[in-house]
C-alpha cells in the first residue's frame, strides 16, 4: 500500500507536550503545574443557562455565524472593555474556540503554495506554525527575548518581514511566557503593518488576564481594525474551556470569507455554549474580577518564591503563566523538566515546547490554588538546591 | 474603605489562617501596612474574630442545631434591640438576626440533644414576655455554610498537562 499520509502532515512534529503528558499520567501523587486552563469551574449562572437552553429544547443549528443575540454581545463587550467597534451583522464569527478562528483565519488569507509567509513570534502557543503550514504557508519564526521580556520588538518585525509576508500572528498576553504588549509596544507594531501593508492575527484569548492595567487590543489602534484579525473567547476569561467557544472579528472582507470556510467545515458553533455565553458577557463581569484577582495572588506568590530561591524570572502581567530562567543549572529545558518530574514528582512544560527559543526556560501554570503552588515551590526549592 | 483593607477583609474572610507575610505577598502589600490595618481593624471591630467551619456531622460529636423564627412585641423607644440581647446571651444561641417578612427575630440555636434546644424554647424563649410565637425548625443537613460546600470535595479533573 502506498504512504497513505500526507507529507505535511507527516512532517509535523508532535507537540512537546504529549510526553509530559505521558508520563504525569501514570504517576499517581504528581503535582502538576502544566495545565493550560483555568482551575475554576464554569461560573454557576452561565451553567445553568447552558442547561436551561437544552432544557428549552435549543438543540438545533445556530446561523452559521453564531447566534445573533451573541454576535451582539461580543460586540458590545468588546466596545466597553477594549474600544473596538464590530458590526454584529458582518464583523463577527463565532468559532469552536479560539482554536478554529486561528485555523480558518489563516486559511482565509494565505494563497497555499505561493510562498506567503506566516510572521510568528515565539515562544507562543503550540497552534500557530501546524496551522500556517497546514493552510500552505511558510511560517517565519520571530525569537523573542527574554531581556524585551518577551515582548515583539519593531527591530525584530522589520527584520523579518520580507516582499511575502502576509500576516503577522500577534499572541499577548502570551502563553507561555506571561508577555504583555502595551499600548505604546503596539503603536510601533502597527505603524509597522500600516507601511509594509501586512494584515494582524491578534490571539487576545488572555486579554482578561491582565495584571497591569487594562489590556490593550491593537485593533483599536487608528488604520488597524481593517487590517486585524481580532480573535478571543471564553475559555480563559470565564473558564469555559470545554464549551469550545470563541471568535473572530474584524473587516467584513475577511470575516465573510472565513465564514465560507467555517459554514463548510463545522457548520456552526456548538448551540448551548451559545446560549451560555450570552449569558456569561451579560452578567459574568464579576465572575472575572474574581477570577483575576485569584490569579495575580498566585502570581504575586510564585514571583516571591522565585525570588526567595534565587531563580531568575521576568515579571509578567499576562495570562496565568510563568516562564523563569533555568539555564544557569546546565541542563536543558526537557532534562530539567524531566528530572523535576522524575525527582519531586512536579510537572511543569519545557519552553521548548513552544519554539526552540524557549530553550532554557520552563512554563510553569499557576491555574491551581495557592496551597497548592506552595506545595510545589518547596519541592522546587529542594530540587534546585540540589543542583 | 480603602483598598488595601478590602482586599485584605476579601482575602481572610476565605483564609484566616493565612499567614500574615505570605497575605503582604500576595495581596501586593507591604507587610507592616498589612499589620496595621489587621490592628486597627480589629479594634474598629470591623473585623470581629477567626472561626473555623466545622462539619460536625462527620465527627462522632451530636449536635443540633435549630433555626427559630421569633415574633415579638417591640418595646417603645427600644425596637427591638433590648430583647434580641436577652436571647443572644444565652450561650447556646448561636446567631440573633432582625428580619423583615412574617416574623422580626431568626435565632440560631446549637445544643447537644433534641431535647435540649426544645427545652431552651419552651422554658427560656417563649416565656419571655414580649416573645409572641416561636417556630423551630431543626436543620437535617448542611450543604454549604459560609459559601463552603460541605457535602463535596474540590476535585481537580482537568488533563494533567496541556498546551
Amino acid at each position: 500500500m502506498r504512504n497513505p499520509i500526507a507529507k505535511q502532515v507527516e512532517e509535523m512534529k508532535p507537540s512537546g507536550i504529549r510526553k509530559f503528558f505521558d508520563i504525569v499520567s501514570e504517576m499517581e501523587d504528581a503535582i502538576s503545574l502544566g495545565v493550560g486552563e483555568p482551575d475554576f469551574d464554569t461560573p454557576w449562572h452561565i451553567r445553568d443557562e447552558g442547561i436551561y437552553s437544552l432544557e428549552k429544547g435549543r438543540t438545533f443549528y445556530t446561523s452559521n455565524s453564531g447566534l445573533m443575540d451573541l454576535r451582539k454581545e461580543i460586540c458590545n463587550y468588546l466596545d466597553r472593555r477594549f474600544d473596538v467597534k464590530y458590526n454584529p451583522a458582518k464583523e463577527v464569527l463565532v468559532t469552536v474556540g479560539g482554536s478554529e478562528a486561528i485555523d480558518v483565519g489563516l486559511r482565509a488569507v494565505i494563497n497555499p503554495g505561493e510562498g506567503d509567509e506566516v510572521l510568528i513570534p515565539q515562544p507562543s502557543y503550540v497552534s500557530y506554525e501546524p496551522c500556517a503550514v497546514l493552510a500552505g504557508a511558510k511560517p517565519v519564526i520571530i525569537n523573542l527575548k527574554n531581556e524585551n521580556e518577551f515582548r515583539l520588538t519593531p527591530g525584530e518585525l522589520l527584520e523579518a518581514i520580507t516582499d511575502k509576508t502576509r500576516i503577522l500572528i500577534l499572541p499577548f498576553p502570551n502563553n507561555p511566557t506571561g508577555a504583555i504588549m502595551e499600548k505604546k509596544d503596539l503603536e510601533e507594531i502597527a505603524k509597522i503593518c500600516i507601511e509594509k501593508d501586512i494584515l494582524v492575527m491578534s490571539d487576545e484569548i488572555y486579554a482578561e488576564l491582565s495584571y497591569n492595567g487594562d489590556h490593550v487590543s491593537i485593533a483599536s489602534l487608528p488604520g488597524m481594525k481593517e487590517r486585524t484579525i481580532l480573535i478571543n473567547g471564553f475559555s480563559k476569561s470565564y473558564a469555559m474551556t470545554g464549551w469550545r467557544l470563541g471568535y473572530a472579528c474584524g473587516d467584513e472582507r475577511i470575516i465573510s470569507q472565513m465564514m465560507k470556510i467555517h459554514q463548510y467545515a463545522i457548520m456552526c458553533a456548538p448551540t448551548t455554549s451559545q446560549y451560555a455565553a450570552v449569558e456569561a458577557l451579560k452578567n459574568g463581569d464579576r465572575d472575572v474580577d474574581m477570577m483575576r484577582e485569584a490569579y495575580n495572588q498566585r502570581r504575586r506568590f510564585l514571583m516571591n518564591a522565585f525570588k526567595e530561591m534565587g531563580l531568575p524570572c521576568f515579571e509578567p502581567y499576562g495570562a496565568f503563566y510563568v516562564f523563569p530562567c533555568i539555564a544557569k543549572f546546565g541542563m536543558s529545558s526537557e532534562e530539567f523538566a524531566t528530572r523535576f518530574l522524575k525527582e519531586e514528582k512536579v510537572a511543569v512544560v519545557p519552553g521548548t515546547a513552544f519554539g526552540d527559543c524557549g530553550e532554557g526556560f520552563i512554563r510553569i501554570s499557576y491555574a491551581y490554588s495557592i496551597e497548592k503552588l506552595k506545595l510545589a515551590m518547596g519541592k522546587m526549592k529542594e530540587f534546585i538546591d540540589r543542583l | 474603605m480603602n483598598d488595601t483593607r478590602l482586599k485584605i477583609l476579601t482575602f481572610i474572610e476565605k483564609n484566616s489562617r493565612v499567614d500574615i507575610k505570605e497575605l503582604a505577598v500576595v495581596l501586593g502589600v507591604d507587610e507592616a501596612a498589612v499589620i496595621k490595618e489587621l490592628n486597627d481593624m480589629e479594634s474598629e471591630g470591623i473585623i470581629c474574630g477567626y472561626h473555623t467551619i466545622i462539619d460536625w456531622d462527620k465527627t462522632a460529636t451530636e449536635k443540633v442545631t435549630a433555626m427559630i423564627e421569633v415574633r415579638v412585641t417591640p418595646q417603645r423607644g427600644k425596637g427591638f434591640d433590648d430583647i434580641a440581647e436577652r436571647i443572644y446571651k444565652y450561650p447556646e444561641v448561636t446567631s440573633v438576626y432582625l428580619i423583615s417578612g412574617g416574623f422580626d427575630l431568626m435565632v440560631m440555636l446549637e445544643g447537644k440533644t433534641l431535647k435540649e434546644v426544645a427545652t431552651f424554647v419552651t422554658e427560656k424563649l417563649s416565656t419571655l414576655e414580649t416573645v409572641i410565637s416561636t417556630q423551630t425548625n431543626f436543620v437535617l443537613k448542611k450543604y454549604k455554610d459560609h459559601g463552603t460546600i460541605l457535602t463535596k470535595q474540590y476535585e481537580d479533573q482537568r488533563i494533567v498537562v496541556s498546551p
